[in-house]
Formats: C-alpha cells, structure tokens, sequence
C-alpha cells in the first residue's frame, strides 16, 4: 500500500512522541528524568515506582471500559446478557478495595522512607553550606566559608552534599533545580534547608517557581558543578578579582528588578542574619526552633 | 476614589478600555430591551424575588455559564500569550491579574454556582418535597454569590483585577507588595459570595436530613443527593477556615492589622495553612455532587441499577472526612519536617482508595446493562478516563518525595485540570444535559451537542496532555513568558491549539441551547430519559409545589419501582388532594446581597461612609425579616387541580 508523505510524516512524528514519553531519559529536555546527583535520582526513581503502581489500577480501568462500553451497547439484536437487578458481590468489592489499598501501602512504605531519607545529607562526604536568598527578582547566593557572593548563579563541587540555607527578602519563592532535586520554599524571616549535591559536572538551570509577582517568569539562575580543585580556583578567582558587596549596594539590589550575574569577593559579615531578622526572623529566635 | 477609578481606566490598557465600553453598551441594551417588552415586572416577581428552588437554580446555571464564557477567554488570552517563546501579547502585569481571575472565577464563581444550579434543581424533587428547608435563606445565599460574582467582576474595568493568583499568599497580597484594590476586591467579593455558600450547605443538610419524602429512609436515598450531603458537610467544617483567612487578610490591609505581615510578629505560614484546610476540601466541595451526577446517568442509561449502592455511599463519607486530613499536600515544600508530610502523603493517596473503589462501581453498574449513549453518557464515558488519569497523578503528586519536584510545575496544572474539568466540569455537564428536560420542558439537540462533546474532550487532550510533559521539562506555573531555549516552544504552541479546540466546543454547547429553545424536542411525558428516581415522575417543567401530593417511597430508585410495579396512578390521584402550602416571594435577599455590595465596594476602596451605607442596609434587611409576619400563603385544591390538569 502507497503511503502519502504527509501521513508518513505524521505517523513519525506520533510515533516519536510517544517514544518521547516512554523513553524520556533519552532527551536532555526532560529534566525530571535526567538526574544529575543522588538526592535528584532518589526522587526520579521514586517517580516512576509511583508511576507503575498507579498504572496497576489506571490500565485496567481503561481496558474495561473499553470492553464494556462496546459490548453492552444497546444496539438491536445485541446478545450479551442483560442482568438489570445484579447489583452486589461481595468479591468483587473485596477486589477493588483490597486492590487500591495494597496499593497505597506499598506506595506508602516507600514514600515514608525516601521523605525521611531526602532530610538527610546525601553522601558522607563533608559538606559545604550555600546561603540563598530569594530578592525581587534575582537570586543571591552567599558562601559563608569563603565570604563571596553571588547573583544569580553559584557554583558547587560535584560529589560534594551542599546544604542549601535558604531565605527570602521578598514575597515567598521557591527554590528549584530539577536534575539536582525538588525544591524548598524561600520565606522572608524563616530559614528553611535543602540538601543537593551534583555528581557530574555541568550547567543546570535552577527556578524560582512561586509565582512573587511582575518579574516571577525572570527569575532564573544557574548551579555551575565542576570538580572540587576547579571550584577552589573559581573561589580565588572571585576573591581576587570580583569587587566588594556593600550594604549600600546590597540596598540597590534588594530593589525589585531583573539583573545579570554578578559576583562579589566579600559581603558584610552580619547581611545574612540582619535580612533574616528585619523580615521578622527576630521573632523566632526566642521561643520558636523553626523547621 | 472617583479620580482615582476615572485615572485607572484614562491610564488603562485599550482592551481594558474597550471592556469598559462594551460593558457599558451591553447595560443600556438589557435596560432598553426590558424597557421595550415591558419585561420589567415579570423579572422582578418572576425572578428577582422569588423564593423557588428551581428558579433559582436556573439563576445559578445562567450565572455560571456566563462566568464560564469569562474564565475561559481569560484561559484563551492565557494560552495565546503562550503559544510562542517571548510572546508580546500579554505583559507581566496584565498576565499576572487573568491568571488571577481565571482560577478565582472557575473555582469559585463557576464550579460553586455550577453545583449549587444541580443541588437546588434537583435535591428537593429527588426526596419528594416541596421546596429547600429555608426557601428565603436559598434566595439569600443566591444574592450573596450573585453580587459577590458581580464584585469580583468589575474589578477589572474599576481599578484593577487582583494579581497575586487565587491562592493570595501573603506577604505578595499583602499592602507591602499588593497597595492597589485589586486584591481587597478578592477579599471581600470571595467573604460575601462565601457566606452565601455555607448558608447553602446548612440549608441543604437540614433539607435532606428532614424534608424526606415518607418512606425514603437514608439508605433509599438516590446516590446524588447522597452526594450533596457529603458535599454540604464539607462545605460547613471548610468555608469557615476561608472566611478566617479572609477577614485576617482583609484586616491587615484594611484595618493595619499584622496577622500575616512579617512584621510585628506576623506569620503568612498561618495563611497558608488555613487556605488550604478550606482549598483542598474545596476541590471535594466540586467533585463529590459530580460523583452523584455520574451515579445517576450511568444507572439510568444502563437501564440498571447502581452496583454496589453501600460502597458508594461508605465511599463518598469517606472522601469527604478524609478529604478534611490532607491539606498539607500543597505545600509539603514549606519545609514542615518528615513526620508531617509523611502522615499527609499517605493521607493523601489514601483518597484515592475511595474514588478508585468508586470508578469500578460505575464500570460494574455498566457491565450487563443496556448503554444508550445519550449526551449525558457520553460525558460520562468521557469522565472515567480523564478522571482516573487525573487521580493517578494526583496520588503521585500526593506522595512528598515525587511532589518535591511536581509542585510549582506544569504537572499540577495538568493534573488540576484533568481533575476539574474531566472531573466536575464533565459532571455537571452532564448533569446538565440530564436535567435540562426537568428544568425547561425540551431537550437539548443531540447532534450540536456531539460536536460541542467532541471538540472539548479532543480539545482537552490537545491542551493539557503536553502540560504533563511541559512539567517534566522544568516549566514552572504562573510564568507569563519563557525563552526559546528551554524547548518548551512546540509542546506550548500544542496545547494553545488544544484550549481553542475546547473554545469551539464551548460555543457549539452556545449554539446548541440557542437553538433547542426554538426547535429542541419538547418533552410531554415528564420522563424522557426513563429516569429512575422521583423527580421524573413529575411532569416537566415541575409545578412550582413540585408535588401534587407526596409521593410515600417504598424502595431506592422509587420511581423505576412505581413503574414496573403500575403505580402511577396511585401517585396523581386528584381525589385525596389538600391545599398546599408555600412560601411567600421577598424582595429582602435582594436587597440583601445589594446592601454587601455596597459595603464591600466602600471597603475595597477604604471609603468608610460608603461600607457604613451598606453594613447598615444589612442589619435593617435583617431586622425587616425578623420583624414581618410572613406566613406564607396556600394554593388551593382547584388551583392544583387546574395546574395539574394543563
Ligand atoms: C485522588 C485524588 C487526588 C489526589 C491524591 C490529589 C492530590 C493533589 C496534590 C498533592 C496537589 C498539590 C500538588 C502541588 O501543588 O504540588 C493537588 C493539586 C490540585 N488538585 Fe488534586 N488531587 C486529587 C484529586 C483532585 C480533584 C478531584 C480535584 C478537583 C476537582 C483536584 C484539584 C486540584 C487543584 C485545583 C489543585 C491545584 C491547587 C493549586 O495549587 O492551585 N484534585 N492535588
Ligand atoms: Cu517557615
Ligand atoms: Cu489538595
């Protein structure tokens, strides 16, 4: 049989795309399924245990619905039995309630131990903090160990737990990098803390991704891994080139706007903690042991 | 707060402009139009004041589909501005206050309205009573969301829409970074069309609880109105959370207050947690009547009855309590430690257990039955798929580990959808469709209504099924423009053809109605679909009494019973009839709702004489009511008998 080109065409392009769904660790695109460190494949591989087992209960649903729509059709002359007062069975309903349930348990068992496993640093290795903080509408990264700053980018060691201290001068945000994990909320006067850790070198993008207003959809920033003695020269670099971060200037970026990426050798020693107790952290410290 | 609306719309963009002109017009052409057929008397007696179940459902169902035609341009304009990378249709601002009012009016001021319409038609004719337990109070709590509705709307051409999402976190929708009207007009329209709902719930809890026909025992109740109790106990331990949320937002930014400011020893996590113990049992508020709907249609057109009638009841109950336990799933990243956010996963997917159970029940009730594939069918053939698809991404978003990555992503969108409008847009639809015969006397025309049923449910597919995968790509919610980079440039352009598709198919649904009041099948039999329950005993449109005499129930499907057992005539025999009592029309709920109004608008613009003005036209309809001997009035046995009779 002669085939158009265009239904040709299509058919590739139906075929691949479903391809597309089945294999989509296949495309760099699907970041989700693309994990780059062991917190993000920790999740990853939760994702599809997950999506198996609903699939239990959602192919077979479909396939009866199919079969059942087209053989009880009310269609002249349509021999399947006709039982208008069947209205109970006691298996059956054991059936589709024992099913779903053992379904949830298993997910269940799972769920509870990778939630309390994704609290914990992912490696043994010693970690490095990364101090974050959500501004309308850039990100500021502050190294408390070596003193730099940065906007809108930072860099991390591969093979290295990163625990990632987050805050908020600014509406609630979210911090996202998806190949290197889920996110964490950034609120103003609160700190909130996220493990991750990179364990092939690379760019991955990294969002804001609760909405704060106009300038939300800018709100994009880069997690640059590289190994550990190329991080350390990136981090002499920056000391001894990158100028300094003022109060003055931080009070220029706290403003709300869409800058670049910036770097800086230093910051005020106390910028940390003063943004989080001028948003109102000072009422936490006293009787409140946040998160 | 003349200048500044005068400077809001001089400053405005010319859509907005263009709105305001079109709003205007079409004002003077109603008033023209009513003026000119004299109409004005019969909408004032026949419908302003009236006091009847049915009609004000109807008033529901036109509001709702009205709003419906808002939401869903602001859906187009959403998904035009998205069609391409680096769109210039829409800017941040302007993105930002439709996305806003999209879910705000879906949620509320469609899905709410939409059911209240099937609730208020329905209930009181499937238990065999005359009306709602407080007929005057349904009539309030209409013009309550009628002006709450009407508030919210004219946001937009009076001073700008609310921009912060329907979600409003503070700090964003507090004074600091919100200062317009916008968001008190969030606050406040939401709190007046909000107390009209839990007025609703109570009403129809103490309906169904003792307004039975005799007979009808709880367990012969029909499955959707079993639905609605479920939905009304929701409705009354949820709203309340909403209205705290509410009123404390609206304190902060009107009154100074600092229950959710960062200062003064404020805490938005309060908020956040309160929005979600109402938001969560909301989207149960929506979907549980649905469920019932379904049970209905899939009996009826199954020539069947219900499979396993004890496991949907046992199932709905259950939804609706546990539904109450799992709030904390919207946020399982605002870091509240492992313990919590294990219990609410589990909570969570524990859900499902019940809806799946649910879903099996209704391929059961199928199963050796007769399929007719009439309009309501068809949508609710079409439900099951989408539904379970859509409950299966909400179990995988429910689990924390999973969510981590989800939240904020365009999976939610996707799975939201496929569960609002699979779930219980699809329902009342097709509870719609079922209906409508009861409700207007004719049918709706069945061709229209395929392509309408095709054009949205292929539509559907096209639109949100990339979203899954635009999630999985990284793509975040509630961004008004992405660069080409990110690859999300054809997945994007899909699903904006999608949502156009499901644009026509809402305007066949139009045409479809325009057309069926001229020339759609009159229904003369009262039971066009060989219904099963009590309201297609009655001729169609119901009498206002609804019933001649009170039917007495002697099993579940009573009507399909009276049937096969020939017991029609004992159910209209004109000799034992006694006059009839019933409720007398008021003009106070109107001028209730009116009365918020105006204070609810004084306030969004702090003018304190005007919410004066208002709160006190309140209290005086209020001690009006209490004060006035209105005892209702009776028809007598010849008027019933003449009703009847023509
Ligand atoms: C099996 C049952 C369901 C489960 C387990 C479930 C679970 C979830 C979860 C965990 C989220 C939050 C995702 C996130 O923000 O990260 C969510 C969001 C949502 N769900 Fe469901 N869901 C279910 C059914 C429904 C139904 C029936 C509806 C509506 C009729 C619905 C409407 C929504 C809406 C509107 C949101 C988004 C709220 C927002 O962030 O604006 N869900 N669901
Ligand atoms: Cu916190
Ligand atoms: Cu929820």
């Amino acid at each position: 049989m002669k085939k158009t080109g265009i239904s040709s065409r299509l058919k590739h392009v139906f075929f691949s795309s479903v391809l597309l769904f089945l294999l989509p660790g296949c495309s760099d695109r699907f970041v989700l399924f693309d994990p780059a460190g062991p917190v993000a494949h920790t999740e990853y591989r939760f994702i599809v245990l997950s999506a198996i087992l609903v699939s239990l209960v959602v192919i077979p649903v479909l396939g009866l619905l199919i079969y059942i729509v087209i053989r009880y059709r009310d269609r002249p002359g349509n021999q399947a039995p006709y039982q208008p007062n069947w209205t109970d069975s006691k298996i059956l309903e054991v059936i589709w309630w024992g099913i779903p349930i053992l379904i949830v348990a298993i997910l269940g068992v799972f769920t509870v131990r990778d939630t309390y496993a994704l609290t914990r640093p992912p490696t043994n290795q010693k970690p490095i903090t990364i101090q974050v903080v959500s501004l309308d509408w850039k990100w500021m990264f502050l190294y408390p160990d070596s003193k730099i700053a940065t906007v809108n980018y930072c860099e991390i060691p591969t093979g290295v737990p990163v625990q990632f201290v987050l805050t908020a001068d600014a509406p609630m945000n979210s911090f996202w990098v998806p190949q290197l994990g889920g996110q964490m909320y950034t609120m103003p006067g609160m700190e909130m803390y996220l493990w991750l850790q990179a364990d092939r070198p690379g760019v991955y993008d990294g969002k804001g991704a609760n909405f704060t207003g106009k300038g939300f959809a800018h709100m994009n920033f880069q997690v640059v891994a590289k190994p550990k003695s190329e991080f350390e020269s990136w981090v002499k670099k920056v000391k001894a080139s990158a100028p300094a971060l003022t109060n003055e200037k931080y009070n220029q970026l706290v403003k709300p706007s869409i800058v670049n990426r910036q770097s800086y050798s230093s910051y005020p020693t106390s910028l940390y903690q003063n943004i989080v107790d001028k948003n109102g952290g000072k009422y936490w410290h006293t009787n409140h042991e946040h998160h | 707060m003349f200048n500044q609306l005068v400077g809001y719309l001089r400053e405005a963009d010319p859509l907005i402009q263009m709105s305001a002109v079109a709003i205007v017009f079409t004002l003077i052409g109603i008033v023209a139009a009513l003026t000119y057929y004299r109409k004005w008397g019969w909408l004032w007696r026949e419908w302003i004041t009236t006091v009847d179940h049915k009609k004000i459902g109807i008033m529901y169902l036109i509001c709702a589909l009205l709003m419906l035609f808002r939401g869903g341009v602001d859906a187009l304009l959403m998904r035009t501005q998205l069609a391409f990378p680096g769109m210039n249709f829409l800017d941040a601002q302007h993105y930002n206050e439709i996305f806003t009012t999209h879910g705000t009016i879906m949620i509320l001021f469609v899905a709410m309205p939409l059911l209240f319409a099937m609730m208020n038609i329905v209930v009181p004719l499937q238990i065999g009573a005359r009306d709602v337990a407080f007929p005057f109070l349904n009539a309030v709590s209409f013009w309550l969301f009628f002006f709450g509705a009407l508030l919210f709307n004219l946001s937009f051409v009076l001073g700008g829409s609310p921009d912060a999402g329907w979600v409003s976190y503070p700090p964003l929708a507090e004074l600091s970074h919100s200062p317009g009207p916008g968001i008190n007009y969030y606050v406040l329209s939401l709190q007046i069309s909000g107390i009209g709902s839990i007025a609703t719930g109570i009403n129809f809890i103490v309906t169904i609880l003792k307004m039975r026909a005799p007979g009808m025992t709880l367990m012969r109740m029909p499955l959707f109105t079993w639905s609605v109790l479920a939905s009304c106990i929701v409705i009354i331990f949820a709203f309340p959370a909403f209205t705290v949320a509410l009123a404390l937002l609206g304190l902060d930014r009107i009154a100074g207050t600092h229950f959710f400011t960062m200062q003064h020893g404020g805490n938005p996590m309060m908020y956040v947690n309160l929005f979600w113990i109402w938001g969560h049992p909301e989207v149960y508020i929506a979907i549980l009547p649905v469920y019932g709907i379904f049970s209905e249609v899939v009996s009826t057109f199954s020539r069947k009855t219900i499979f396993g009638y004890k496991s949907m009841v046992i199932s709905l109950m259950l939804i609706s309590v546990i539904g109450y336990f799992v709030w904390v799933h919207h946020f399982f990243t605002m870091g509240a430690g492992p313990g919590v956010n294990s219990f609410f996963s589990v909570a969570s997917m524990a859900v499902g257990i019940p809806t799946g159970v649910k879903v099996f029940n209704w391929l059961f009730t199928m199963f050796r039955g007769r399929i007719r594939l009439t309009l309501p069918m068809l949508w609710t053939l079409a439900f099951i798929p989408c539904f379970a698809i859509g409950g299966a991404t909400g179990v995988m978003l429910a689990a924390a580990p999973g969510d981590y990555q989800f939240h904020n992503s365009y999976v939610v969108i996707a799975h939201f959808h496929q569960t609002l409008i699979g779930g219980a847009v699809f329902g009342l639809l097709a509870g719609m469709y079922y209906w409508w015969p009861k409700m207007f006397g004719f049918k709706l025309n069945e061709t229209l209504g395929k392509w309408a049923f095709w054009f949205f449910n292929i539509g559907f597919y096209v639109c949100f099924m990339p979203q899954y995968a635009l999630g999985l790509m990284g793509m975040t919610r509630r961004v008004y423009t992405y660069p080409a980079e990110t690859g999300w440039g054809t997945l994007n352009f899909v699903s904006t053809i999608g949502a156009y598709l499901m644009g026509i198919g809402f305007l066949f649904i139009v045409v479809q109605v325009l057309y069926s009041i001229r020339y759609g099948e009159r229904d003369t039999t009262g039971d066009p679909w060989d219904g099963r329950t009590l309201e297609w005993s009655l001729p169609s449109p119901v009498p206002h009494y609804n019933f001649a005499q009170i039917p007495t129930v002697h099993g579940r499907d009573a009507w399909w019973e009276m049937k096969q057992q020939r017991k029609e005539d004992s159910l209209f025999s004109t000799k034992e009839l006694k006059p009839i009592h019933m409720p007398n029309n008021s003009a106070l709920p109107f001028f209730m709702g009116l009365a918020f109004f105006v204070a609810g608008f004084g306030l969004v613009f702090n003018q304190f004489m005007i919410a004066t003005v208002g709160l006190i036209g309140v209290v005086v309809c209020m001690l009006w009511r209490s004060l006035e001997k209105d005892t209702g009035h009776w028809i007598s046995v010849d008027e019933i008998k003449q009703m009847e009779a023509s």
